[in-house]
């Protein structure tokens, strides 16, 4: 017997949490930008541990999708910050207040 | 069945695996989160996510394991690499700093609540409840992992296969579009118009390529910090 789906679910949980901490915590939008590659993790851990607790390929499919959505929200995320920050020095989020009235 | 029940009958290796990875991949994250470096946080997430395919290879998840490796580790941290690279691998970030009052405890205590209430969930609806699939099973039945998951995906989830190949083109088109160069110097520089002024009044025709040299922000001493070996 193998490790119980419980374990794997609570790892996931607690990684999610980690990166939404840092989401909230850090400035420095690339590493926003990690943080959220933690919670899409997380997701396919979860993902995954359905998949195998309840015998269903499903969870592994979504897992493949949520891969692609992954790799092309990276790469227009970061054209964004690569387009707005080549014109500025640092690349923390409060710099971007151009909009405030 | 519980998960009391279950967790009786671990074997070892099972158990050293989950142990190890599950501490690589909580190490890497708190490592991304912690880290003043962009770099250090880029190797921190390689750390997570080598643990997270370990966590894949032990739930028969051969091909996403490989695929997680390959996708994640080997394309997205490469390519955050490339970013933290091209817009200057010195700035650090000042983590001590807090412009909002209050706004890493509140996260923090929010944070909190929210796993607890999911942890709290999760107990009270026995973990992994619904119905068994009996045909698309992840493993067994004579069929490997990487066979299963290619019928699903080419057969049930076609439709939403074909949006991927989409998708994508549509991610490339707009990679392109937003990394054409603009014209005009920083936002944010307020040295630059004055050294403009200040200077000779360069050749005409040199306006482009003096706001390319301005794109290099490491001119001002005051945001350019050392690294620390």
């Amino acid at each position: 017997m193998s490790i119980p789906g419980s374990w794997y679910l609570v790892l996931a949980a607690v990684l999610f949490s980690i990166g939404a901490i840092g989401l909230l915590v850090r400035r420095n939008v690339l590493v926003m930008f990690m943080c959220i590659e933690l919670m899409l993790n997380a997701a396919n851990l979860t993902f995954v541990t359905f998949s195998r607790v309840l015998h269903d390929i499903g969870g592994q499919a979504a897992v493949f999708f949520v891969l692609v959505v992954a790799a092309a929200e990276v790469v227009i995320g970061l054209g964004i910050v690569v387009a707005i920050f080549r014109r500025r020095t640092n690349t923390t989020a409060d710099d971007l207040h151009s909009l405030k009235g | 069945m519980s998960p009391a029940m279950l967790a009786t009958s671990i074997t070892i290796p099972d158990l050293i695996t989950f142990i190890v990875a599950g501490a690589f991949v909580l190490g890497g994250a708190i490592g991304v989160v912690t880290s003043r470096n962009s770099v250090h946080a880029a190797l921190s997430l390689v750390l997570t996510l080598f643990g997270v395919a370990v966590l894949f290879v032990a739930q028969h998840a051969d091909f996403l394991a490989a695929v997680q490796v390959i996708v994640y580790a080997g394309a997205i941290v490469v390519l955050f690499l490339f970013v933290i690279m091209f817009l200057g691998v010195d700035r650090q970030e000042d983590i001590e700093s807090e412009p909002l009052r209050g706004q890493r405890p509140l996260a923090l205590v929010l944070i909190a609540i929210a796993l607890g209430s999911l942890i709290a969930l999760f107990v009270n609806a026995n973990w992994v409840t619904g119905a068994r699939s009996a045909t698309g099973s992840t493993a067994g039945g004579g069929h490997t992992n990487v066979y299963l998951l290619g019928k699903s995906v080419f057969t049930t989830y076609l439709f939403a296969f074909e949006a991927t190949a989409a998708l994508l083109v549509i991610a490339v088109v707009g990679a392109v579009v937003l990394a054409r160069r603009p014209s005009g110097g920083l936002l944010d520089e307020p040295d630059a118009e004055a050294e403009s002024d200040e200077e000779p009044a360069p050749e005409a025709g040199s306006d482009a390529v003096s706001a390319d040299d301005e794109l290099e922000p490491d001119g001002d001493p005051a945001t350019r910090q050392e690294v620390p070996r």
